[in-house]
């Protein structure tokens, strides 16, 4: 379970998250959608602890994310992150970028991490490109790739910053069916986004987030029928 | 107008003497660059370091090795120390006088090679439960690596020409000293610092080759 308290954070004199709360269940898929400066991608980063936090506090299954005490390199591996660049380790084939984390973070033996990661990658499809290097693959090829990555330090969460913003519009269907997938699967995410219909179809509950704060959260039949927030409306027929 | 006449057999022989001190001068070009590649990267975090404390010793190394003749490096190894009471023999001042050049030149190639590899792979990495120490050998140091490769073999080129000065402070092991040496004792002087010269072409061209070798083997990406 993900709690999170009252979350307040400012870059410089720029208050981004003005007070969030929001608990996400296990299996629950919540998407977060507003404007561009609304605070939703702050949110995942400060969930990891990729960013410190002013005020309030984040628990994931009851560990204190910003608490001194924590151990956040061992947070980390039960949180996955993607990101709208999708940072693929260009150094690395696909396999290798996959097996990376498992090898050197969990300290499995190779043989292992790779039956992991050729199952993740399969899952994902790209079962026929494991030997290849990232920049021999498409945006959504590479995305994806990230995706398995994740997945492969088997995370109980998963966090989705964006991830189809950075691609061609042909592209962004194969990213959102693997996110469907997983979906389906019953992992636990938080999916950021610009995608309504994805949101609407996949999303236990939608958040609207409007200039560090979250304004409106309910079923998408709620947000995407009869939002009772002006700003929600307002925003969900700008983007229609 | 000349009556100089040739006399290359002379040279000839000496071919193995000479050879032997190329040896010396390879020697000390990869001593150099092994340390100065150790040092050029601490001297590169140093640089991007936010303490004053470590900023300013290594922005002082690197001001002074690249905007001082290398042979007053190599001078100041040997005689400047010497002033002060410490003796470095001309073997070890020439190794200390490249070491530094080359540690202040490579930092800033390295410097340049981590600008560009964006922040972005190390918050992967770390999101990934790597710590900062691990991101930063597994993910950001062999993309560094690839950048700053074919800069610092053109180092390596360099060091190796370098070792030429060390004539001055009284180096008679590596090839300038052995080739001043049989100048000295035969006045074939266009003879023997023309054999020398083929050498230092011959070993920067393998050197150039080998490294485009690696390069290649070792950059598939």
């Amino acid at each position: 379970m993900i709690e999170i308290e009252n979350v307040h954070k400012s870059f410089g004199a720029l208050k981004v998250l003005k007070g969030i709360d929001l608990t996400v269940d296990k299996g629950e898929v919540v998407s977060v959608i507003g404007g561009s400066g609304s605070g939703k991608s702050t949110l995942l980063t400060c969930i990891n602890g990729l960013e410190p936090i002013d005020e309030g506090r984040i628990l994931v299954d009851g560990t204190e994310v910003h608490a001194r005490s924590t151990d956040l390199n061992k947070l980390r591996r039960k949180i996955g992150i993607v990101f709208q660049q999708f940072n693929a380790f260009p150094h690395l084939t696909v396999l290798e970028n996959v097996t990376l984390a498992p090898r050197k973070v969990k300290g499995m033996g190779r043989k292992e991490a790779e039956e992991i990661a050729v199952r993740q990658l399969e899952h994902v499809g790209l079962g026929d490109k494991i030997k290849v290097y990232p920049s021999r693959l498409s945006g959504g090829q590479q995305q994806r790739m990230a995706i398995a990555r994740a997945l492969a330090m088997s995370p109980d969460y998963m966090l989705f910053d964006e991830v189809t913003s950075a691609l061609d519009p042909q592209l962004v269907g194969e990213v959102l069916d693997t996110l469907k997938l997983l979906a389906d699967g019953g992992m636990t995410m938080i999916c950021v986004t610009h995608e309504m219909r994805f949101a609407r179809e996949v999303s236990d509950r939608v958040a609207f987030f409007d200039q560090g704060v979250m304004a409106e959260i309910g079923p998408p039949e709620q947000i995407f029928g009869e939002a009772k927030n002006e700003a929600t409306r307002k925003f969900l027929s700008s983007v229609r | 107008m000349f009556n100089y006449t040739f006399q290359w057999r002379q040279a000839f022989r000496a071919l193995p003497e000479m050879l032997e001190g190329a040896l010396y001068t390879m020697q000390i070009a990869v001593l150099s660059m092994i340390i100065g590649i150790a040092i050029a990267v601490i001297l590169a975090v140093g640089r991007n370091s936010s303490s004053r404390w470590l900023r300013a010793p290594a922005t002082a190394w690197v001001e002074v090795a690249r905007n001082t003749p290398a042979l007053f490096q190599i001078y100041m190894a040997h005689f400047g120390l010497g002033s002060f009471g410490i003796y470095l023999s001309p073997y070890v001042a020439l190794l200390a006088g490249i070491t530094f050049n080359n540690a202040g030149y490579l930092c800033e190639t390295f410097r340049g090679a981590l600008r560009a590899i964006p922040d972005t792979q190390m918050r992967a990495g770390r999101s990934l439960g790597m710590g900062p120490a691990k991101a930063f050998r597994l993910i950001v140091m062999p993309q560094m690596f690839r950048i700053a490769f074919l800069p610092t073999m053109n180092q390596m080129v360099w060091a190796i020409l370098m070792t030429s000065l060390g004539v001055t402070v009284g180096m008679a092991i590596d090839l300038t000293g052995v080739t001043q040496a049989l100048n000295a004792r035969t006045f074939r002087t266009f003879e023997f610092f023309a054999m020398a010269a083929i050498i230092y072409y011959l070993i920067t061209k393998a050197v150039m080759l080998a490294s485009r070798l690696v390069a290649w083997r070792l950059f598939r990406y």
